[in-house]
C-alpha cells in the first residue's frame, strides 16, 4: 500500500517536452509563473491559458492527470475565491447581508484567482511530470551553481536531496516490513481509535529511525571508500546539453510573456 | 611475487567514550601480507575482528599501533589518501547501503566523478565495469528494481571503475540468496583471473572460502590459521574449538579417519571426496 506513493509523480516519455534540457524547463517554468502574475485582465490569462494547454498537448500526458493535481488543492483555491468575495469592498453591491456584502468586482477577482491559480498548478505539474526527481536536482544543482561563489552549499544540498531520493524505496520497503512485524506483535495499526493509533505508530517509526541511522553510517563508510570529498573538482557523467529546441521554447516562453504584459498595458 | 598488502603488528583499540573503562582492543597484533593477484579468504566468527581489519586497508581505520601498507602507501599518509582508496576498494555487506544514486551507471560512475576523470574516459571505464559483472543491460535501472545479487554486483562495477589493484570484500554475500551468492562468488572470482585483482574475502560461509588460494583465520583480534585451504581445514579440531565449522566434505574424510580408514584428511571439494571414497571401497 505504501508502495503506490510516488514523489514528484514523473511520467516517463519520450514528448519534446520531455526531451528539453531540465535546466530550460525549470528557467521556463519561473518565467511561466510570472507571465501568469503579471498579467490583470482575462485576455491575459487566456493567452496564459492557450500556453499551457499548448504545451500539456504537447507532453503527451492525458489531461485527466492535470485536473488530478488540481484536486488535492480544491479547499486551498475555495478559500482564496471566498476571502476575495467577502473582503473586496470596491464595486457595485450585488448582495449585502448584516456584515457581508457582495460586490461584483469580488466574484470577478475570485473568479480570475481561481483561474489563475489553476493554470498555475497545471502548467508547474507539467515540470514535475515530465522531468524525472534526479534530474530535476541535478538541474537545479547547475542553475544554482553561481551561489557558490557566496560559500553557500550548492553540491551538498543537491547531494543529500538525490540521496533522499535513491533512499525513499528502501525506506517504504522497511516501513512495510517493520508494520508486519509490529502487527504481528499486535500492534494496532489500521484498527483502533485514533489516539492509540498514533501511540502505536511510535512502535513503527523508533525502529525506522534506528535503521536510517545505521544505513546513514554505513553509506557514509561507502561514500568515502569512494573517495568521496564534497563537490570540489567533481566531473559528472550526466552531461546537460542544450538543444536549438532549448533556445526555441525559451523563444516561445519569452514572446508569451512579451505578449501578456504588452495586453496588460493596453487593456 | 610482489606484496600488495603488509601489515606489521597492528594493533588497534576503540576508544571508550566513558573514560574510566579501558579502551576495548580489537586486533592484537596483526602480521599479514598479501601477494599481488592472490585471493585470500579471512574467516572468522563475529566478533573477531575481521571488518575491523579490513577497515584498515583502505585507511578508515587507522592502527593504533603499527603499520599497514598498501602498494607502497602507508595508510597514515593522508595526502595520498585518495590515491590509496583508488587502489584498494572495498565492497560492504549491504548492497542497499553502498548504492548511492537513483540509476544503475551513474552509482557505478560515482568514484569516478569524486575522482575527476574527464567525461570520456568516464563513460569507457563505467561501461567496461558494467559489462565486466554482467550489469550493463540495467545500466539505466533504478536500484530498487533489481535483486540483492544484482545490486551487489552493481556495487562491485562501482569499485572495478576506478582500476583498482585490489579488492576488499566484507562478508559481500551475508545477506543473499544462494543464486545471489553463486553471481556474486562467479564474478569476484572472474575479477581475480581475467584482470588480475588481488581480492580480500571476509566471509563465515566456509565453501566460499574452500574456492580461495589461501585461507586466514582470526580470532579473539588475532590471527591463528594462514595456509592453503585443504591445510587449513584439515585442522578440524582446532577450527571447531575457536567455534568455526569446516566444510561439509572435510567433516566426512575427518569423521572416517577417525573412525580407522585411510583417507587424506586435506579434502575440500565434493570430487576430491568422491574419487578418496572410491578408492578407499576400491581398495
Amino acid at each position: 500500500m505504501l508502495r503506490d506513493i510516488t514523489i514528484g509523480q514523473y511520467f516517463p516519455g519520450n514528448s519534446i517536452i520531455h526531451r528539453l534540457d531540465p535546466r530550460f524547463k525549470i528557467v521556463i517554468t519561473i518565467l511561466y509563473i510570472v507571465m501568469l502574475f503579471t498579467g490583470s485582465s482575462y485576455i491575459c490569462l487566456a493567452v496564459g491559458a492557450v500556453y499551457t494547454f499548448g504545451a500539456i498537448l504537447l507532453s503527451r500526458i492525458p489531461l485527466k492527470m492535470f485536473f488530478k493535481s488540481v484536486k488535492p488543492l480544491f479547499i486551498f483555491l475555495m478559500i482564496t475565491a471566498l476571502i476575495n468575495l467577502l473582503f473586496m469592498s470596491r464595486g457595485n453591491v450585488l448582495f449585502h447581508w448584516k456584515f457581508i456584502k457582495i460586490t461584483d468586482e469580488g466574484v470577478n477577482t475570485s473568479v480570475f484567482m481561481v483561474i489563475r491559480i489553476v493554470l498555475l498548478i497545471m502548467g508547474s505539474s507539467l515540470l514535475t511530470y515530465t522531468t524525472s526527481p534526479i534530474t530535476l536536482t541535478d538541474a537545479i544543482e547547475r542553475l544554482l551553481s553561481p551561489l557558490r561563489k557566496i560559500k553557500f552549499p550548492v553540491h551538498e544540498l543537491a547531494m543529500m536531496m538525490s540521496i533522499a531520493l535513491r533512499f525513499i524505496p528502501t525506506l517504504i520497503e522497511e516501513t512495510d516490513k517493520i508494520m508486519s512485524a509490529q502487527k504481528a506483535r499486535g500492534a494496532e495499526i489500521d484498527t483502533g481509535s485514533f489516539t492509540t493509533r498514533a501511540k502505536n505508530l511510535i512502535s513503527i517509526l523508533v525502529p525506522l529511525f534506528i535503521s536510517a541511522f545505521r544505513r546513514a553510517d554505513e553509506l557514509a563508510t561507502a561514500m568515502e571508500c569512494r573517495c568521496y570529498h564534497g563537490g570540489e573538482g567533481r566531473t559528472r557523467l550526466r552531461q546537460l546539453k542544450s538543444a536549438p529546441r532549448d533556445y526555441i521554447a525559451l523563444g516561445i516562453t519569452i514572446l508569451f510573456l512579451a505578449a501578456v504584459i504588452v495586453l496588460s498595458r493596453l487593456f | 611475487m610482489e606484496n600488495i598488502i603488509e601489515i606489521r603488528g597492528l594493533h588497534f583499540s576503540y576508544e571508550s567514550d566513558d573514560e574510566e573503562k579501558k579502551p576495548v582492543e580489537v586486533l592484537k597484533g596483526i602480521d599479514l601480507d598479501i601477494k599481488k593477484g592472490e585471493f585470500v579468504a579471512v574467516l572468522g566468527h563475529n566478533g573477531c575482528g575481521k571488518s575491523t581489519l579490513a577497515k584498515h586497508i583502505n585507511a578508515i581505520l587507522l592502527p593504533t599501533e603499527g603499520t599497514v601498507t598498501v602498494d607502497g602507501i602507508d595508510t597514515k599518509d593522508e595526502e595520498k589518501l585518495f590515491d590509496l582508496r583508488q587502489r584498494a576498494g572495498m565492497v560492504f555487506q549491504n548492497p542497499d547501503n553502498q548504492i548511492v544514486s537513483s540509476i544503475v551507471e551513474e552509482d557505478v560512475a560515482f568514484a569516478l566523478e569524486n575522482l575527476g576523470v574527464p567525461y570520456e574516459e568516464m563513460r569507457r571505464r563505467v561501461d567496461e565495469s558494467l559489462k565486466a559483472v554482467g550489469m550493463y543491460e540495467y545500466r539505466l535501472h533504478s536500484p530498487s528494481q533489481l535483486s540483492g545479487g544484482q545490486k551487489q554486483r552493481v556495487a562491485i562495477a562501482g569499485i572495478i571503475a576506478m582500476e583498482p589493484k585490489c579488492i576488499i570484500l566484507d562478508e559481500p554475500t551475508a545477506m543473499l540468496d544462494p543464486q545471489g551468492r553463486k553471481e556474486v562468488l562467479a564474478t569476484i572470482h572472474r575479477m581475480n583471473r581475467e584482470q588480475g585483482i588481488t581480492i580480500v574475502l571476509i566471509t563465515h560461509y566456509m565453501d566460499e572460502a574452500a574456492d580461495c588460494d589461501r585461507v586466514v583465520v582470526m580470532d579473539k583480534g588475532m590471527v591463528v590459521l594462514d595456509d592453503v585451504p585443504a591445510k587449513v581445514f584439515s585442522q578440524v579440531e582446532k577450527l571447531k574449538a575457536i567455534g568455526l565449522d569446516v566444510p561439509q566434505v572435510t567433516e566426512l574424510a575427518w569423521e572416517l579417519r577417525k573412525a580407522g580408514c585411510d583417507i587424506s584428511p586435506e579434502i575440500i571439494s565434493e570430487g576430491e571426496c568422491v574419487a578418496a571414497i572410491q578408492k578407499l571401497f576400491a581398495d
